[in-house]
């Protein structure tokens, strides 16, 4: 936790959200389908979160988009998907717009669905499949209770993918060695000679984009603390233990018995 | 690599061995597991890997491409059969021409596999008696090829290089020569798949040519003599890196084994004979990856000097040096994969015996290890056959040349003892060298070779250990002793064995 009442983020490593590999997955096959399709990753935090952009490089991704700043700090779910929005502004409308459902920390699913709102695209969440990408509409899969539901969406479109959807392709060799030096300026050092310098400037590639609140128009009360009327209490290490075991039988009374103390929990029901 | 490794083949390799692949109508279909590990490689670009970048491949030297092997075998010893027959691309761009290069190699890079189509039912370590006939086909202006394979590893690959009678009346070696074979052209067909001990990923096929359309890969009658040797010694390298990766499984699952397993009140870990076993283990692991990495550094060498000279003409001391490592190559080679595999085999069976009774059973992966490792000391040549290959680098003073050569090396203070050890088991070896070359008899070399030959290979791994163990003390020192202690016996064993043989000895060790 920060003073401010937000989770220290400088605190836990960069890393891919599981479901956003997935969301790359789907849109890597859809470039595979559609030659002359490109892939752009857009991601908001600290400069080492280029660390995404690159492994999406790695995996077959054109280019990518590092939103930083320090006025992005401490955003919520309506800080973020107000930023996200603004850059995808900024980028250019795309037809789709794939993300993960959710990210493994807040755990909220709520960023897709306000992108979507701001850029007053369609949405179709909860995706396992996006089948095909045919005369400007979209068929996709996606989870529902108890089934699968196949949905039919107009371009352009916003998607969130589910972790159960198919995982992410590996890195690939050849793009390994071709992005390993990607950075953004941001992750430069300041103070000394860039090493490889030569070989930032004959291969504009490896610089990442990076955009700040100003480049992409940010209004400053909508973004990061400022903007977010959430506000986290706390934040709590949960550990499981096995409490004393109980043992049932098969017999009407227990099993009946277990469905009552299982509906008061609100275990079910 | 190792990502994939570790994850997607690791976690498709029990659902490989259990379904195996299929035969259906006259082709094969992978299991299912097989069929996602090569998608996840086309993937990763892990294809191709030794080939130049202009056709499309990674430019790796030998060596990382080995290591990769390794880790690929460690987790299905069968997938690692199909992956790494990548490896026959390599003969291909030596003796294939530029248009020849320009067609195959980008398709192997983008993921199609190979086999080498060498053994036939009457033709396995003697491939002299190869019949498949090649004839000249002059109205179509290509070869054609009628006949059977047998044991073909991957047998419905999509680009096979195949060992042919291109003379007609011949019977030996001469008459044969290579061909490149292209499925896309049709005309073999896969009759069988053989049902086997281990490796179930890996398809081994009989394959049945009917006039299948093929080209010449080279010069006619070079088939066996040049370029199947060639073939052969790279498809070596690949088994001692696959023994050597089922080696590192097998120690991984008898230590962890050892490690969670009570009996008597303690960890078995903690009993001097299990102790021992693990120890032994890890020292002959250590020692035959030491000897297989500086086996692919050779040809590393060699290899990069050959391709110097497709651009330019070599200078003599360039041309020397050539020479020397390919001849350093060759000669560890034999030794590499004849050492790896048969401690594959023996680090399998004693991980298997940590595991007790448990091991015995289907339910742990020790079973797989063990039943894969059957085959490394028998295809692309048996041990029997690595010592005819090995064992005129014995009578030829090139292994002890090494020897003497390793024993001027500058080794830390802690390993100078080893060193010494070294040193005095080469006199051993030397002198048993010349026990058996001073009785001019060669029944008896014959059979004194496997002997001569694992002396040799036990004293240069020894070395090897020993620079190890001097750049980093807390990976080797540990192996490095154990191990001259073990090749200490081992040496004195073969020595006692050999110098007691006498010329009437001999009758005793012929059967009819």
């Amino acid at each position: 936790m920060t003073p401010e009442g937000t989770v220290n983020r400088a605190a836990l490593p960069a890393i891919f959200n599981p479901e956003d590999l997935n969301a790359l997955e789907q849109a890597l096959r859809l470039k595979d389908q559609h030659p002359g399709s490109t892939v752009t990753i857009l991601t908001m935090g600290p400069p080492r979160a280029t660390d995404v952009i690159r492994e999406g490089l790695y995996r077959g991704a054109d280019g990518g988009v590092l939103l930083t700043d320090r006025a992005f700090a401490g955003a919520d779910t309506l800080a973020t998907s107000y930023a996200l929005s603004q850059a995808i502004k900024k980028i250019g409308m795309p037809d789709l717009v794939i993300g993960g459902r959710q990210a493994i920390d807040g755990d909220t699913a709520q960023v897709g669905p306000q992108v979507a709102q701001k850029l007053d695209l369609n949405q179709v969440t909860y995706v396992t499949a996006i089948e095909q990408v045919k005369d400007g509409k979209v068929t996709a899969l996606r989870t529902i209770d108890g089934g699968i539901e196949r949905v039919e969406a107009p371009l352009p479109l916003l998607v969130t993918v589910n972790g159960n959807a198919a995982p992410c392709r590996p890195r690939n060799a050849k793009l390994v060695m071709k992005y390993k030096r990607a950075s953004a300026p941001m992750e430069r050092p300041a103070d000394k000679p860039l090493p490889y310098a030569e070989e930032y400037e004959k291969k504009p590639y490896l610089t990442v984009t990076q955009w700040s609140v100003a480049d992409v128009d940010g209004d400053l009360a909508q973004c990061g603390l400022a903007g977010s009327p959430t506000k986290v209490k706390a934040v709590q290490n949960i550990v499981f233990k096995a409490k004393e075991s109980k043992r049932l039988t098969g017999s009407d009374a227990d099993v009946e018995g277990l469905v009552k103390e299982l509906l008061e929990s609100h275990t079910i029901g | 690599m190792g990502e994939i490794a570790g994850t997607t083949i690791a976690d498709n390799a029990e659902g490989v061995d259990l379904e195996g692949p299929h035969h259906e109508g006259d082709r094969v279909r992978y299991a299912s597991g097989t069929a996602r590990n090569l998608e996840a490689m086309v993937q990763a670009g892990m294809n191709g890997m030794t080939m130049p970048r202009r056709y499309n491949g990674l430019n790796f030297p030998i060596t990382p491409y080995t290591m990769c092997a390794e880790l690929v075998a460690a987790s299905d010893a069968g997938f690692g059969n199909i992956w790494s027959l990548q490896d026959c691309i390599e003969t291909l761009y030596e003796f294939g021409d530029e248009d020849q290069h320009s067609r195959f190699i980008p398709r192997i890079c983008a993921g199609e596999t190979m086999s080498m189509d060498l053994t036939e039912p009457d033709a396995g370590s003697d491939l002299q008696s190869v019949m498949l006939k090649a004839t000249f086909d002059e109205k179509e202006n290509c070869w054609r090829l009628n006949g059977v394979k047998r044991f073909i590893t991957n047998g419905d690959a999509d680009l096979h290089l195949v060992l042919a009678r291109s003379e007609e009346g011949t019977t030996d070696g001469r008459g044969l020569s290579m061909f490149i074979y292209d499925k896309r052209d049709g005309g073999v067909n896969v009759r069988r798949i053989e049902n086997k001990l281990g490796i179930h990923g890996s398809p081994t096929c009989e394959l049945v040519y009917k006039n299948a359309k093929a080209e010449l890969c080279g010069m006619r009658k070079m088939g066996l003599i040049k370029y199947v040797m060639a073939l052969m010694n790279g498809a070596r390298l690949g088994i001692a890196a696959q023994s050597v990766g089922i080696s590192q499984a097998a120690y991984n699952e008898g230590l962890a084994y050892a490690r969670d397993r009570e009996q008597f009140g303690k960890k078995i870990i903690t009993l001097p004979a299990v102790a021992d076993m693990l120890s032994l283990m890890k020292a002959k692991l250590d020692a035959g990856r030491a000897l297989l990495y500086q086996c692919a550094r050779y040809v590393d060498v060699y290899k990069a000097l050959d391709d110097i000279a497709r651009e330019r003409k070599l200078t003599p001391e360039e041309r020397t040096e050539q020479k020397t490592y390919a001849k350093l190559a060759d000669s560890l080679t034999p030794l590499a994969k004849g050492m790896n595999s048969e401690y594959c085999n023996q680090n399998t069976f004693d991980a298997l015996q940590i595991h007790g009774g448990s091991g015995f059973m289907m339910d742990y992966p020790i079973q797989r290890y063990y039943r894969d490792a059957r085959i490394t000391n028998i295809y692309e040549g048996t041990t029997q056959l690595q010592v005819v290959a090995a064992i005129r680098y014995v009578t030829n003073g090139s292994y002890l040349a090494q020897m003497r050569e390793f024993e001027q090396a500058e080794v830390s203070e802690a390993v100078k003892p080893l060193q010494a050890q070294a040193k005095a088991l080469a006199d051993l070896f030397e002198q048993a060298v010349e026990h058996v070359k001073e009785a001019q008899s060669q029944e008896m070399q014959d059979l004194c070779a496997r002997h001569l030959v694992e002396m040799a290979a036990d004293v240069i791994m020894l070395h090897l250990l020993c620079y190890n163990a001097t750049q980093q003390p807390e990976l080797f020192e540990k192996s490095a002793r154990v191990y001259a202690r073990f090749v200490t016996a081992e040496v004195q064993k073969h020595h006692t064995w050999v110098m007691d043989l006498t010329a009437e000895a001999l009758a005793d060790y012929r059967c009819e």
